[in-house]
């Protein structure tokens, strides 16, 4: 990851596209084909045949109808957590304390939801619980905003310092206050699975998955075609136009910072409402920076980010059991998201330098 | 006499433009070279090929008569040649000493000994005393380029390039810095001085090049410029920037006595007299009888890192009328500005316009009455460099209607609006989607222009509105605050040229550490009024 702000790069408004589209793809696959091929490389290297591996992937997580489900479930949570990252990043706002903001989020809900169930019926419980999740997120992330808007203090430090203590201090709340104590291992108490978030069309596939996808929508809308999408698009690019231009900075930063931290904490409160039903002491699948790469893969774009969560969720679900069957470490997975960022950065680079040749002969 | 430096036929493009177009000067010991031209002319190419930071396309440099190939800073200092830009490059936590030894080898120790030797030498051949262990934060800016200048001589002394240096400079630290140029010449140095005023040309140079468009348009030789008297100087170099293509053979210099002793080029009286800093003013005379429409009273801010702070600054400003603040840069020029524009809190005072107490408001408020800024940072802080051209327009009032509707936008009311914007603002560029870091920095400022200066402006307040512009496009930023002025918005323009306050300005007010030392008015008294009390002493 370069050092550079995050809000630079192409700014997402109209008049883009059509020529450019099929440019843009290629921008995409290319690095994809050519991390895939790499990462084979290595693959032949440790004496495994690459074409095992990739093959029990793609049958594991997308030609399998489980495991396609599998695949799709866990794309809502990180969706969601895109979304979030997609509104900071966009306004120049390092948030990399998503872990603390969804772990939080998610004991939130999971200890809210028996406890509501007893006496509310499923809708308003669900609700309910989603909302606290959120508004949990919320609450996580304004010692970071206002440190921020305020005093200016850097956000990449504070943020992840309060996601260490956001881990720890839900590690604690299910360990002293929050545990089931009908269970050996400390965990919440267990929201019944015929309470849970419904399911869509008799698959396994919760509904919060539509909920993430309709997110990535609102916020790529919000980021594109609103006024206050535009404001912080300037507050990302050019911090000091952004005041020139007599925005409310300061305000600025704390509801961008709020939303995006709200977006994460609704990611935490749907993944244990729609998956687990509760949350074991030490469970952090540790989103919140895994998400943060991809985002940048997707250049911030709301649309490809669906697509990069796609490949991501089935390498996920898929690169266990074929590490497992080939015989590689698991965290396999995250050494071909590497290289896709390299060859990404790679082929930017090189894209880049063409145009500047071209623009030298024009 | 020996020839120090020399270019054969070089050439340098980038894209879009050619820089350098088969250039060949010589650089001689002992002499003082002015190379004159108008900003694109290719003297910063020229002054970045010598300093090593870029290399020649075609055409090669000789170094004392031998071809050298200039592939670094460190090599073309090596070489001895040394250069002094036009902004201060350092370190200013750092002591004088510590600046001078930040250039050694990596590995190598700091050898403060022979640091200081060569300190002692080059303050003797500069002729002045500096101290060595003085941080550089707390020096003037004349000290500041002093050290600089040893810096560019720290390792050899043979070509020393000087970028616009006297354009931070007060009246007091051009004087000192043409006596170390003078110094430097007897001791044999080769002095290239980059400047666009033909006064400065005259005073200091012994050899007079002028370049056009990356071209040699021709050249004064010493001989020549002892001869001619300075009418006809200014002729020969009016010629050569702006008359006949002088490229071929002898330059223009030969020639028909001057028509009319001064009588420029026709059709470029204008950029003449920017050349020459000859008042052009014509009063535009506010309104008196009416109220004062801008009214500040003891405007003090807090202080920060960078930035002068004011102390207690008051005065009135009527509808039409332009009022210059000069001043040496730093001195609470941008403070004023911000405050004004309502972009800085404020510590106390109060400012109304036309009658309305606006002290509490911000920037919204502020422009709500009327008031516009114009910043001097105009890709830092007055546009996104990312954004397109048509949301630079719209910068300040992003979710204003026509253009947003409860918050939604209309792209193509936008971009329609933009491309006539584009228009009748003649605005370089390919299109209305073109990100506007892209355009020119003449193109930027016509955008920002036309932000600030319209229908229901009141009062303009213009940060070095022409800064870093070419001349043409100087004289279009002047000409639009002229019209401003004459349709009877106040005006406040901010720069240290004087000059150019004293072409456009009714009144001119200086700035002096962070207070309004005075306002004179502009008159034949004014030049020296406003000299005196840009060094702090009484009016």
């Amino acid at each position: 990851m370069t050092a550079r702000e995050p809000g630079e790069g192409a700014a997402m408004t109209a008049g883009e596209g059509g020529a450019g589209a099929t440019a843009t793809v290629l921008r995409v696959l290319v690095p994809v084909v050519l991390a895939l091929i790499a990462g084979g490389l290595i693959l032949l290297v440790l004496g495994k045949d690459p074409l095992d591996y990739y093959g029990f992937v793609l049958q594991r997580s997308l030609l399998r109808w489980g495991g396609a489900q599998e695949t799709l479930t866990r794309m809502a949570p990180l969706l969601l957590i895109a979304a979030g990252l997609i509104v900071a990043f966009r306004a120049g706002i390092w948030n990399l304390g998503g872990d603390g903001q969804f772990l939080l989020a998610a004991v939130a809900s999971a200890a809210l939801a028996p406890v509501l169930s007893e006496v509310l019926p499923r809708g308003p419980v669900l609700i309910l619980c989603m909302m606290a999740g959120a508004l949990v997120g919320v609450l996580w992330s304004l010692i970071p905003a206002l440190l921020k808007a305020r005093y200016g203090i850097n956000e990449i430090i504070t943020t992840l310092m309060m996601s260490f203590l956001g881990t720890s201090l839900a590690n604690v709340l299910i360990k002293l206050v929050l545990y089931d104590p009908n269970t050996t291992v400390p965990q919440t108490r267990s929201l019944a699975v015929e309470d849970r978030l419904p399911r869509l069309f008799g698959t396994s596939i919760h509904c919060g998955l539509l909920l993430a996808v309709l997110a990535v929508i609102l916020v790529h809308l919000m980021m594109t075609r609103t006024a206050f999408g535009l404001k912080l698009q300037v507050l990302g690019a050019n911090r000091a136009a952004a005041i020139h231009a007599g925005f409310r900075v300061e305000r600025l930063t704390v509801v961008a910072f709020a939303i995006s931290a709200g977006l994460i904490g609704l990611a935490g409160a749907v993944e244990v409402l729609g998956v687990w039903g509760s949350v074991r002491a030490d469970w952090n699948p540790a989103l919140g920076l895994l998400v943060v790469p991809l985002v940048f893969l997707a250049r911030l774009n709301g649309y490809a980010v669906i697509g990069f969560t796609l490949f991501f969720s089935a390498l996920m679900v898929g690169g266990e059991t074929a590490a497992r069957r080939v015989g590689v470490p698991q965290h396999y997975v995250l050494v071909l998201v590497a290289l896709l960022l390299l060859f990404l950065a790679l082929v930017e680079y090189l894209d880049q330098s063409r145009r500047k040749r071209m623009a030298m002969k024009a | 006499m020996a020839t120090v430096a020399a270019l054969r036929k070089v050439t340098k493009r980038f894209p879009g433009i050619v820089a350098l177009d088969g250039v060949s000067l010589e650089f001689h010991a002992g002499e003082i070279h002015v190379l004159l031209g108008e900003n694109g002319a290719g003297k910063s190419t020229l002054v970045g090929l010598l300093a090593g930071m870029q290399q020649p396309e075609e055409g090669e440099i000789l170094i004392g008569g031998k071809p050298e190939r200039i592939d670094s800073p460190r090599r073309s200092m090596d070489l001895g040649i040394g250069a002094v830009f036009q902004q201060i490059l350092l370190v200013p936590s750092l002591t004088v000493i510590e600046n001078l030894m930040l250039g050694g080898s990596w590995l190598r120790p700091l050898a403060r000994a022979a640091a200081l030797r060569r300190f002692t030498e080059l303050s003797a051949l500069l002729g002045v005393s500096l101290d060595p262990d003085a941080r550089v934060s707390g020096m003037s800016l004349g000290e500041q380029q002093q050290v600089e200048i040893m810096r560019a001589l720290w390792r050899g002394e043979k070509l020393l390039l000087l970028d616009e240096p006297t354009s931070m400079l007060t009246p007091q630290g051009v004087a000192d810095l043409g006596r170390m140029m003078r110094r430097l010449r007897e001791q044999g140095v080769a002095l290239i001085l980059i400047t666009h005023k033909l006064l400065e040309a005259y005073e200091f140079g012994d050899r007079i090049s002028v370049l056009r468009l990356g071209r040699v348009a021709g050249e004064i030789d010493p001989e020549r410029l002892r001869t001619l008297s300075e009418a006809e100087r200014t002729e020969a170099v009016i010629r050569m920037m702006f008359g006949e293509p002088a490229g071929e053979g002898e330059p223009a210099v030969e020639g028909e006595a001057p028509r009319e002793g001064h009588a420029p080029r026709e059709g470029h009286e204008k950029e003449v007299a920017i050349l020459l800093g000859r008042k052009l003013h014509d009063a535009h005379a506010g309104n008196r009888s009416a109220p004062a429409i801008l009214s500040v009273r003891d405007l003090s801010t807090t202080p920060d890192f960078t930035e002068t702070a004011l102390h207690e600054v008051s005065f009135d400003l009527w509808a039409g009328e332009v009022l210059g603040i000069a001043g040496v840069d730093g001195n609470g020029q941008k403070h004023l500005a911000e405050a004004l524009a309502g972009q800085r809190p404020l510590r106390q005072g109060r400012i109304t316009v036309a009658g309305t107490d606006v002290t509490q408001g911000r920037v919204p408020e502020r422009r709500q009455c009327g008031i516009r800024y114009v910043t001097d940072d105009r890709l830092g802080e007055g546009t996104v460099g990312t954004l397109s051209v048509a949301i630079n327009f719209l910068l300040k009032e992003i979710g204003a209607p026509p253009y947003w509707r409860h918050g939604i936008v209309d792209w193509d009311l936008i971009h329609r609006d933009a491309r006539e914007k584009i228009l009748r603002n003649d605005v370089r560029t390919p299109s209305e989607f073109t990100p506007i870091g892209k355009l020119s920095g003449g193109n930027i400022q016509k955008v920002l222009l036309a932000r600030e200066l319209d229908a229901e402006a009141n009062v303009a307040i213009l940060n070095k509105p022409t800064y870093g512009l070419d001349l043409q496009n100087q004289r279009l930023a002047l000409d639009r605050i002229g019209a401003a002025a004459a349709r009877g918005v106040a005006v406040i323009v901010i720069s240290t040229d004087l000059d150019e306050l004293l072409e456009i300005s009714d009144r001119i007010g200086v700035m002096f550490q962070g207070r309004l030392a005075g306002i004179v008015d502009n008159d034949d008294a004014a030049p020296d009024k406003v000299r005196r009390l840009m060094t702090g002493a009484a009016a």
